[in-house]
């Protein structure tokens, strides 16, 4: 988990949760059914481009909207390793660290990243390089508390040990 | 230390000796509520578990309200995986599909009261922070947590005092304020934090225009959206609920990142054209645009108050006949007392379509779905890309004021002109 390594896919500001699931895939009750509309209304080609690439890196107030953790789910079932964002919404920001999937909030500029570029992610010594572009960021590590979350996989491997050790 | 209302709530769940905002804790849960979600991936992960009890049977309140009743045979089967796990984890408040909207039942069966700390599984659960306590929403995740251990963790969050002075004026709506406020701030200006609604303007706001604000702090962003306490709430609560509580204000001192004013005499109608909450535009500024549907319902905006603007306005008059309008009440309580007010027949009369309680339309789910390039006048909440049905189609959000005098008009309208 310490060190992330993929493609970034660069998306805008105000991605909401809609965006990612829509509505009307919502009762489906296959996920891999429902990953394959994941972003249908923004790119339509998304699903195949997660073939290639796995790092998010998206504008400001990112999984604005419902609780709905299936649209991080469908992220996961697509094989998305990390998401980077100017800023996320906090119900979505807790349901990435609660399944394990690194959330990192850096303020980037249009310039910094292209869909395509190879990123790497030191998440214990807080670096992105942009190995594509040549140059790192740092940015400040997530508590130990979330470290100790995304460590363990996530909350239901971490309560499946509590549970365990019990 | 002093401590605004989310500090000292949430202190008083966790076992911290002191809190300051960024600091992570861990606080025991009063009340989670679950919806269809527990269908979704709430008892599938929950199963994982192998755990043969939930830890609080009495501590979850459940309820069916976005697919109702069932328009497809996939949720028809949620529904049934959630029903099945309610009986097999022996909840004892199962609210069934027939009583309306979680964010309304709720407090109408007295479940939201005074420095509670609720959570649940839709993002408007900040709804309950105009009955004093904080509540707010979760994914699934988390709800398996809490269903495990009544536990889970949160950040202590900056708080944002917001000063509300003087009165609405006629035809002027809590939504109203409620767009103002988003449309100033963005949706990413109340990011992570908690919303202490104080001042003057409090008293004169009814309980049903303090849950649409509360309701719709989500789409700035916020937390939490909690008002201090009044006479008022304390009437509302006496007819609720015998269960005693405590009433919780923030101390003198307490801190806030940032204070906001609002003069309320000086708010008038607007809307938030498509596709974001805060795309604000005065109502003059889109006067006239033609519509096809006018939506009035929702967790925030299908209460009393609501319908009985709305039928002042429409009373005696035809919806315009290009257009359609459908009328959800927020809860079976709601239905009930509007027919016995006559507000149903005056709907009825006008040509609207009065729909059973659901979230249905707002999700773009069912009983109402927009078709290509549609365009839609709605009280509700959110105006994203195909919220309410095809992608092509717009949603303006608007006060049910607007709602109504734009659906007797056929094209968007400004209720001060019509209403009586």
């Amino acid at each position: 988990m310490e060190i992330i390594e993929g493609s970034a896919y660069l998306l805008g500001d105000n991605i909401n949760t809609d965006d990612i699931v829509p509505s009307h895939t919502l009762t489906l009750r296959n996920s891999d059914e429902m990953a394959k509309h994941t972003l249908e209304f923004i790119d339509p080609d998304f699903v195949e481009k997660t073939d290639k690439l796995n790092i998010i890196i998206a504008g400001n107030n990112f999984g604005t909207g419902s609780s709905r953790e299936e649209a991080v789910n469908v992220f996961k079932i697509l094989g998305i390793k990390a998401i980077i964002a100017k800023s996320f919404a906090r119900i979505y920001f807790r349901n990435l660290i609660n399944n394990g999937i690194p959330a990192i909030a850096i303020n980037w500029k249009n310039t910094d990243f292209k869909t395509g570029d190879l990123i790497k992610i030191d998440l214990n010594n807080g670096i992105i390089k942009n190995q594509t572009q040549k140059f790192s960021f740092e940015f400040s590590t997530l508590p130990p508390f979330l470290r100790e979350i995304l460590e363990e996989g996530g909350i239901i491997k971490k309560l499946q040990n509590q549970f365990k050790l019990h | 230390m002093s401590y605004t209302i989310a500090e000292k709530v949430l202190k008083s769940h966790s076992t911290a000796d002191k809190v300051f905002p960024g600091q992570y804790i861990e606080a025991e849960i009063d009340l989670i509520m679950v919806h269809e979600q527990l269908g979704g991936r709430i008892h599938k992960e929950y199963e994982k578990l192998g755990l043969s009890e939930v830890w609080d049977p009495n501590r979850i309140f459940f309820i069916l309200d976005h697919w109702v009743p069932a328009p497809s045979v996939s949720a028809a089967q949620m529904h049934k995986d959630c029903r099945n796990f309610a009986k097999k984890y022996k909840f004892i408040h199962n609210m069934g599909m027939d009583k309306g909207i979680c964010h309304q039942v709720l407090p109408e069966l007295g479940f939201s009261r005074p420095g509670m700390l609720i959570v649940g599984s839709d993002s408007h659960t900040t709804t309950y922070g105009a009955f004093n306590c904080l509540s707010t929403g979760i994914g699934a995740t988390d709800v398996v947590m809490v269903f495990a251990t009544g536990l889970l963790w949160f950040k202590i969050p900056e708080s944002f005092k917001i000063n509300l002075s003087n009165e609405l004026g006629k035809g002027v709506m809590a939504k109203d304020f409620i767009l103002t406020f988003i449309g100033n701030i963005s949706t990413k200006g109340a990011l992570y934090k908690s919303l202490e609604f104080h001042g003057k303007g409090i008293e004169k706001l009814s309980i049903d225009s303090r849950m649409t604000i509360s309701n719709m702090v989500v789409e700035a962003g916020a937390k939490f959206g909690v008002f201090l306490p009044d006479r008022k709430l304390e009437n509302w609560l006496s007819n609720r609920t015998t269960i005693p509580y405590t009433l919780v204000k923030p101390d003198k001192d307490a801190e806030y990142e940032d204070v906001f004013e609002y003069n309320l005499s000086e708010i008038t109608p607007v809307v938030a054209k498509p596709s974001n909450p805060d795309n604000l535009a005065y109502i003059e500024e889109v006067e006239g645009l033609k519509i096809d549907q006018a939506f009035l319902g929702s967790c925030t905006n299908g209460r009393m108050e609501d319908l009985r603007i709305a039928a002042q306005i429409m009373k005696g008059n035809k919806v315009n006949s290009n257009i359609r309008m459908l009328i959800t009440p927020a809860s079976t309580e709601i239905y009930l007392r509007a027919l016995k007010e006559g507000l149903i027949e005056i709907f009825l009369k006008s040509g609207a379509i009065v729909t059973n309680s659901t979230c249905g339309a707002c999700i773009g789910g069912h009983l109402g779905v927009l078709g290509e390039n549609e365009i839609c006048i709605s009280s509700t909440n959110r105006n994203f890309t195909g919220r309410m049905g095809d992608p092509t189609s717009q949603i303006y959000l608007a006060s049910p004021a607007t709602v109504a005098a734009s659906a007797l008009a056929g094209k968007i309208a400004d209720p001060r002109e019509v209403y009586p």
